[in-house]
């Protein structure tokens, strides 16, 4: 039928486009749980473009068949109830297809949501990203050093982002490494991803959060791991630590070039969690806050800004 | 922030002022208009008063015509900023205003105002009734619908338009993140015209439930009912949690409460789930009425019964059931785990079976009918494929691994407008053209009426398709801008391209009215399309008591039988009808709610307090009235039988 070959190109057109010379984002994945996302994207269109080919074939079939221009004056339809074997099927197929996407979904689910397959043997890089109006601060404890709306993350090890807002919702998402994850003032949310390559990535806040949204974006650069303990050992010898001052001028509404600092802000400011967090009902908490705030820097008054 | 400094607009522009002086403008000249033809009278009388549901029909619909422009002209302003990378049309917080408005006004105020014009219009009539059951209620849900409206679209005026997205989520609508009164519009608006539908609602229940014709047993409704029925339980259930989230923000907002703030135990995810656990029904309150619609037109076009009407009816119960256990699918990227979203994602397909139910059972009316494609049959075809392609990328979307891909991207935007324009505005327009004999006595153009279909639904597919692939491509929802080297350009460029075709659509739709208004003929008969129900069984214009005997039904196409089957419709002779009177107390105490919005939103509490006793009278002054309304004597029904063109069968 030339109407359903011209539909299949179609199909084929749009897979083209897709999956073409230069492909989308989410389709281009650089590590393993954006590849499971991508693979589940390109599974569930395969399976819907069956029920849309499916639907317009009927559709056209009826409509070139029972046109009233195509019949007697006197035909006069039938009255049908309905059919138990044609209701059947349409029931059926559905459900057979619903449960096939299910299984599909939710055995993707707990892979986006635990450690990336083939990293668990190494720990995972914990990398603490703190959205601020219009901002991104990525913590890495464990290295004791902190950059502002710029990551590097080593390759072939499974990274752990640890979310949370300084003020309105917001989402950190890097396409190319896997889907995003919701940041919030009152808890810490945990986003699973790791590189497979080396490169430059984009990232950016994706749920709006009001004026400077647009602009809300840092860059992702994956490295070896070799290069990656390289730039620690450099960021720790020249840049200066992040005092609580500066830290309190950086969380103010606005943009922000990219930052590097020798400390992180985790110690006098500890993400929303355990003890610290939103939602932790009963015993006391207000401990370590003021400790904190006591806690001497010697360093209060310049930091040093690296820039690319 | 000083008292008076609350009313000017945060971020004024050239065309924010034109649009006050055009709002000045048009106000005088409605003004002057009605005062020169001495109108005010006819107008309070047959109008403001007026408790006719068919009226009240009308009224919706012009005001959800209305709105739709206003929606639109956001739109159409929402595309031009992003045609071009870095444009500097609209800066960042007009932006921000814009698709907020847009959103809200497209579905609280077009979208809504437009199905309870249908609901009005066409229910009781299906059901052989005289009216609604509580037809003074039905004009207080009008007037709260209308003067809601005002508040919320006076606000781009004076102090500001909302700003946080039609979501309005917290902490970012809180007093911290949003300080204009913008968002107070929007909680009060919304508050305001929900009473109205929660108390559409329970109207409309109780109408269809106690009020149908003798014979007309559940299983014999048109399909139209059924959805209507089932789409007022939605709005019973769902609306009160609206009203509950909306209160929790206006106190967080107006007295300092701290249910949605970033401090002092306040929890942001509240808002969220609460939004959601209304607003995902609240797609079903849409789309619902919607698919009854379709229901109706395509038996007519295809001159057969409703394949699977028990299929039918079983399908739209499942999916109201369905509608209220998915709402998480809306922040699947809250980090809930993936038990939790498990458990979504498959209730959210699950929706699918019934859609495609009652999509198979469309399909198979056809199958050996006699098609004949009017502008009504055309949106119907035409909503089958676009709301297919739709459907499919919300299945998608519900797998909730990939939901963390397109999750507040383009992709997501692309999926609900492509549900929601052949769902629910091709749905509205097809009804529109349906009904519009019925309504006003003649028939809408169909060569313009078409010339609107091909411009609205080719228009649709070159606006929405491309935000697939530029989604796909990680552009996110809700930036005014982006640079050049992501390469989104020319996606947002074919985006603009098909935003002006639907346009254009939508002025064809209106120069349809005012030509057939001009030069259609009066002479059609009161059943123009050889339907099927019992809204064509009655004459056109449709007399204030709707049928002079009530019908006597025997199946769900009573109408149909009574043309082909010999089924008498219509035993018995006149009787005395029983009438409700009209009253102004709906319009006024609605217009008292308004100034109580306006008080509350700029926290002028003295006024507040007066408007606040006044609600109280009128309650009261209905309370203690004596109203027992009035009845239409035989003669009189006889008379206007004859003049309408004789008895009816």
């Amino acid at each position: 039928m030339k109407i359903k070959g011209t539909l299949l190109l179609l199909m084929f057109a749009v897979m083209a486009v897709l999956t073409g010379c230069e492909p989308l984002m989410v389709l281009n994945p650089k590590g393993p749980q954006a590849q499971t996302q991508a693979d589940v994207i390109l599974l569930s269109i395969g399976i819907m473009s069956f029920i849309v080919i499916a639907v317009f074939a009927i559709l056209i079939y009826m409509l070139v068949k029972y046109r009233a221009s195509k019949q007697s004056d006197d035909y006069e339809p039938p009255h049908i109830e309905g059919n138990h074997i044609v209701e059947g099927i349409i029931v059926g197929i559905p459900i057979l297809i619903v449960i096939v996407l299910s299984i599909v979904s939710v055995r993707s689910n707990y892979l986006v949501e635990a450690t990336p397959e083939g990293y668990e043997d190494q720990d995972p890089l914990v990398v603490y990203a703190q959205s601020s109006n219009w901002k991104w601060h990525f913590s890495y404890p464990e290295e004791g050093i902190e950059t502002v709306n710029y990551l590097y993350i080593p390759t072939d090890r499974a990274l752990e982002f640890k979310l949370y807002s300084d003020g309105p919702i917001t989402s950190f998402w890097v396409p190319q490494l896997g889907g995003q994850k919701y940041a919030m003032s009152d808890m810490v949310t945990t986003l699973h991803l790791a590189a497979d390559a080396p490169g430059e990535y984009m990232g950016r806040n994706a749920n709006f959060s009001g004026e400077g949204f647009a602009e809300n974006t840092f860059s992702v650069n994956a490295v070896t791991p070799d290069e990656f303990d390289e730039w620690v050992d450099e960021v720790q010898e020249t840049a200066k630590p992040l005092t609580e001052d500066k830290y309190n001028e950086l969380l103010e509404p606005g943009h922000l070039g990219q930052l590097t600092f020798s400390s992180t802000h985790l110690e006098f400011s500890p993400a929303p969690e355990g003890e610290h967090g939103g939602h932790h009902h009963g015993g006391s908490s207000d401990d370590s806050e003021e400790e904190n705030m006591e806690m001497d820097h010697e360093n209060m008054d310049e930091t040093h800004d690296h820039s690319e | 922030m000083d008292f008076f400094d609350r009313f000017a607009i945060p971020h004024p522009s050239p065309v924010i002022y034109a649009s006050m002086v055009a709002i000045a403008l048009t106000l005088v000249a409605i003004v002057a208009g009605v005062t020169y033809t001495k109108k005010w009278g006819y107008l309070w009388r047959e109008w403001l008063t007026t408790v006719d549901h068919k009226r009240i029909g009308m009224m919706y619909l012009i005001s959800a015509l209305l709105m739709l422009f206003r929606g639109g002209a956001d739109a159409i302003m929402m595309r031009a900023q992003t045609a071009l990378p870095e444009n500097t049309l609209l800066d960042s917080q007009h932006y921000n205003e814009i698709f907020t408005t847009h959103g809200v006004v497209m579905i609280i105020f077009m979208a809504m105002a437009f199905i309870m014009a249908l609901m009005n219009f066409v229910v009781p009539l299906q059901i052989g009734a005289r009216d609604v059951a509580f037809p003074r209620l039905n004009a207080l849900s009008f007037w709260l619908y209308f003067w809601g409206a005002m508040l919320f679209n006076i606000s781009f005026v004076i102090g500001g338009s909302p700003d946080a997205g039609w979501t309005s989520y917290f902490p970012l609508a809180g007093n911290e993140f949003s300080q204009s009164v913008g968002t107070n519009y929007y909680m009060i608006a919304i508050q305001i015209a929900g009473l109205g539908t929660l108390i559409t609602g329970i109207n409309f229940i109780v109408t269809i439930l106690k009020m149908r014709a003798p014979g007309m047993k559940l299983m014999k409704m048109p399909m139209f009912t059924w959805s209507a029925l089932i789409t007022n339980l939605i709005i019973v259930f769902a609306f009160p949690v609206l009203t509950v989230a909306l209160a929790m923000g206006t106190i967080d907002r107006l007295f300092g409460g701290n249910f949605f703030t970033t401090t002092d135990g306040g929890m942001d995810m509240l808002w969220a789930n609460l939004f959601w656990v209304w607003g995902h029904p609240e797609v079903y309150i849409l789309i619902l009425p919607a698919f009854g619609i379709y229901s109706e037109i395509i038996p007519t076009f295809a001159r057969r019964n409703l394949y699977g009407y028990k299929s039918m009816v079983a399908s739209i119960v499942l999916i109201s059931v369905l509608s209220f256990v998915v709402w998480v699918h809306h922040f699947f990227t809250m980090g809930q785990g993936a038990m939790v979203n498990s458990i979504f994602s498959i209730t959210t397909m699950a929706i699918a079976i019934p859609t495609g139910i009652k999509i198979f059972n469309w399909l198979f009316t056809l199958w050996k009918g006699k098609i004949t494609i009017t502008v009504p049959m055309l949106y119907s075809l035409g909503f089958i494929p676009i709301f297919t392609i739709g459907g499919v990328t919300g299945v998608m979307l519900g797998m909730s691994a990939a939901d963390y891909q397109y999750h507040n991207t383009m992709f997501l935007v692309a999926h609900f407008h492509l549900v929601i324009i052949p769902g629910v505005v091709f749905a509205m327009l097809a009804g529109l053209t349906y009904w519009w004999p019925k309504m006003f006595g003649f028939m809408l153009n169909e060569r313009i009426g078409k010339l609107s279909f091909w411009l609205i639904s080719i228009g649709t597919c070159v606006a929405f398709f491309p935000m697939f692939i530029s989604g796909l491509d990680g552009q996110a929802r809700r930036m005014y801008t982006y640079s050049e080297a992501t390469g989104f350009g020319i996606w947002n460029m074919i985006s603009f391209v098909g935003a002006i075709m639907l346009a254009a659509g939508f002025v064809t739709i209106v120069y349809n009215i005012y030509y057939s208004t001009r030069y259609a003929s009066r002479d059609i008969s009161s059943d123009p399309w050889d339907a099927r129900s019992l809204e064509w069984a009655t004459h056109t214009p449709v007399p204030d008591y709707n049928f002079a005997i009530t019908p006597q039904v025997n199946s769900s196409e009573a109408f149909w039988d009574s043309k082909k089957n010999g089924h008498k419709l219509f035993p018995g002779n006149y009787k005395e009808i029983h009438m409700p009177n009209n009253s102004g107390v709906p319009f006024i105490m609605s217009a008292i709610f308004f100034v109580l919005g306006f008080a509350l939103v700029f926290s002028i509490w003295i006024l507040a307090v007066i408007a606040l006793l006044g609600i109280f009278a009128c309650l009261a002054h209905r309370s203690f009235e004596q109203d027992h309304g009035y009845h239409i004597p035989v003669e009189e029904v006889k008379e206007t039988e004859e003049k309408l063109g004789g008895a009816r069968q």
